[in-house]
């Protein structure tokens, strides 16, 4: 009698288990070349380049109060770089809110250097004659977390609330072609043209969104960071742009970090 | 007894567990840091960010809207669909397959012309292996399912406004919203109906 | 003004696999830039190598290999504790040099 109640306890909370059962589909072939390819490149990864150019950046005093980044606080202490990026984005009590690591840099940029938001805000995408210094920044800060757990943090009432809030932003549908995240990137084994569109509500894909950001992009030669990659979606699903290193990308930013927790981020890596 | 009693109580306090904080709505908060954090651009206004019924019907209802709403909604947008006035709803499939493969307009970074990023999401035509998957193939489209005019209404309709037929579908209204031409429709239209086009060799 | 070089050099026995990454623009002369002006012509023309100061590998390039370049060689006679250093200079005169210790491999 004991068991039987049990068991059909059981049998009812597996009934109701709120994961919906994906359609079995066949893995893109051309996604799995698409990663050997990845892999091969990133042993030499021209990112590297940009790494040593951010650490640099980050020891020299610079701006109009000449001082270094070195004092910086990340999340871990100032001046504390190693892991940090794979425990972002995450609540900053200083500014109030939740920050992913350019965010934070941008910050730092400003507090302790001087700069003004205005500045670092005019061209803060790389172009094939400049690559700004947050990117070449976020480069370095990034390669410190190179073979860490990502364990962005959701302790603070913020950092859920911004969870929430970016998850609501991946799902919202708006712009001139009704896109939302979700219409590429909430299914599985979708592609476009023959790029693969890993579904980021999910953990074992939302791996793909973190992994290999910042990244440099052999087309042009450019350094992008995940600022970029934002900006860049929205541009692409006819929406207005969003603001740089505004809450709204970080908000995003939590969400799929968060839904990668748990897995091991490689460092910069290296697109087509 | 008691034994079965404490399992059934710890089960049901799990339960409720899990249950008991239905997470409340982020949308609002959404929306007002999209609405402060983002700025127009190009042609991409912030008017983009307004939700018009279809949208806020799908994001309401995570894309699954009740049989009712929907219904409603996919009614109004087929009515708003501008049929050619010439009654001819075929073009040129040669230019289709042109508009087919341009995936530029719409965007920010858009000046010029409008296509349709068919092969974005459709594998269409037998020659272009880099096509997307989002959507259906369309390959043999009219070989499939017929030549006749409710057909070329229904492919010429769907590009119109794929709203009109499936509430919450991911394709754009690329003729709802202004984004193709009369003309651009029709050659797309023949692209997939015209008895020589190559998608239905 | 020229940014600084990656090398990488680990032992296999007694051979050095070494690969360098270079940030250069390596300009080809036939882009146009945003204006529509053609951009001119500035890339790495010759890159040497030298162990403990003796020249292992020299190198003519031309304008085809692509911005920020990777060159991988392997030296022999090379053992840890060897100094090698990687000198490029480009069609504008513009050099560097760079220089590891060779570690032992795993």
């Amino acid at each position: 009698m004991r068991h039987a109640l049990v068991l059909g306890i059981a049998a009812a909370v597996a009934a109701a288990a709120p994961w919906p059962q994906a359609a079995a589909q066949t893995p893109d072939p051309t996604a799995a070349e698409f990663d050997k390819f990845r892999e091969i490149m990133e042993q030499d990864n021209p990112a590297e380049l940009f790494e040593v150019k951010g650490e640099e950046l980050w020891r020299a005093r610079r701006g109009p109060k000449n001082a270094s980044l070195e004092q910086c606080d990340l999340g871990l202490g100032p001046g504390v770089v190693k892991g940090a990026y794979a425990q972002m984005p995450r609540y900053f009590a200083d500014a109030d809110r939740v920050m992913d690591a350019e965010a934070r840099i941008v910050h730092c940029m400003m507090t302790l250097q001087g700069f003004t938001y205005a500045e670092l805000a005019k061209q803060p995408f790389s172009s094939l004659v400049r690559t700004p210094d947050p990117v070449s920044l976020v480069t370095y800060v990034a390669a410190q977390s190179r073979g860490m757990k990502l364990a962005a943090p959701q302790n603070h009432p913020k950092e859920r609330a911004t969870y929430e809030t970016g998850k609501a932003i991946f799902h919202f549908r708006a712009g001139a072609f009704d896109f939302s995240c979700a219409s590429c990137h909430g299914v599985d084994d979708k592609r476009i043209r023959t790029q693969p569109l890993p579904n980021f509500t999910k953990p074992d894909q939302a791996i793909r969104a973190v992994q290999g950001w910042p990244g440099y992009r052999m087309t042009g030669g450019v350094m992008h960071s995940l600022q970029w990659r934002m900006n860049d979606c929205f541009r692409q699903q006819r929406f207005p742009e969003p603001g740089y290193a505004s809450e709204t990308v970080s908000a995003l930013l939590s969400y799929l970090t968060v839904n990668a927790n748990g897995q091991v981020y490689r460092g910069p890596g290296i697109k087509r | 007894m008691r034994l079965a009693s404490a399992v059934l109580l710890a089960i049901a306090a799990a339960l409720l567990a899990s249950c008991a904080t239905p997470q409340r709505d982020y949308r609002p908060d959404a929306l007002a840091i999209m609405k402060r954090d983002f700025h127009a651009r190009g042609s991409a206004g912030m008017d983009r960010l307004n939700e018009d019924a279809v949208q806020a019907a799908c994001n309401q209802h995570q894309d699954n809207p009740p049989q009712g709403v929907a219904e409603k909604l996919q009614k109004e947008q087929s009515a708003a669909i501008k049929w050619p006035a010439d009654g001819k709803l075929l073009g040129d499939w040669k230019s289709g397959e042109r508009i087919a493969q341009d995936g530029r307009g719409m965007s920010w970074s858009d000046k010029g012309g409008v296509g349709g990023s068919c092969y974005n999401c459709h594998q269409i035509g037998p020659r272009e292996s880099s096509f997307g998957t989002v959507g259906p193939s369309l390959y043999q489209f009219a070989k499939l399912r017929g030549y006749g005019a409710d057909i070329q209404r229904y492919a010429y309709g769907k590009i119109y406004n794929a709203k009109a037929y499936n509430l919450c579908s991911q394709m754009p209204r690329m003729g709802h919203v202004g984004a193709l031409t009369e003309q651009q429709m029709k050659d797309l239209t023949a692209l997939l109906m015209d008895p020589a086009s190559p998608v239905n060799q | 003004m020229a940014e600084p070089m990656k090398i990488r050099a680990t032992l296999q026995g007694d051979v050095a696999d070494v690969r360098v990454l270079m940030a250069h623009p390596m300009e080809t002369g036939q882009r146009k830039d945003a204006a529509g002006k053609l951009v001119p012509l500035h890339f790495i023309q010759t890159i040497t190598a030298q162990l403990n100061g003796k020249t292992v590998f020299a190198a003519d390039v031309s304008q085809a290999v692509s911005r920020n370049p990777v060159f991988a060689f392997k030296v022999k006679g090379a053992k840890a504790g060897d100094k090698l250093s990687v000198t490029w200079q480009d069609n504008t005169g513009d050099k560097r040099t760079d220089e590891v210790v060779i570690r032992a491999g795993s």
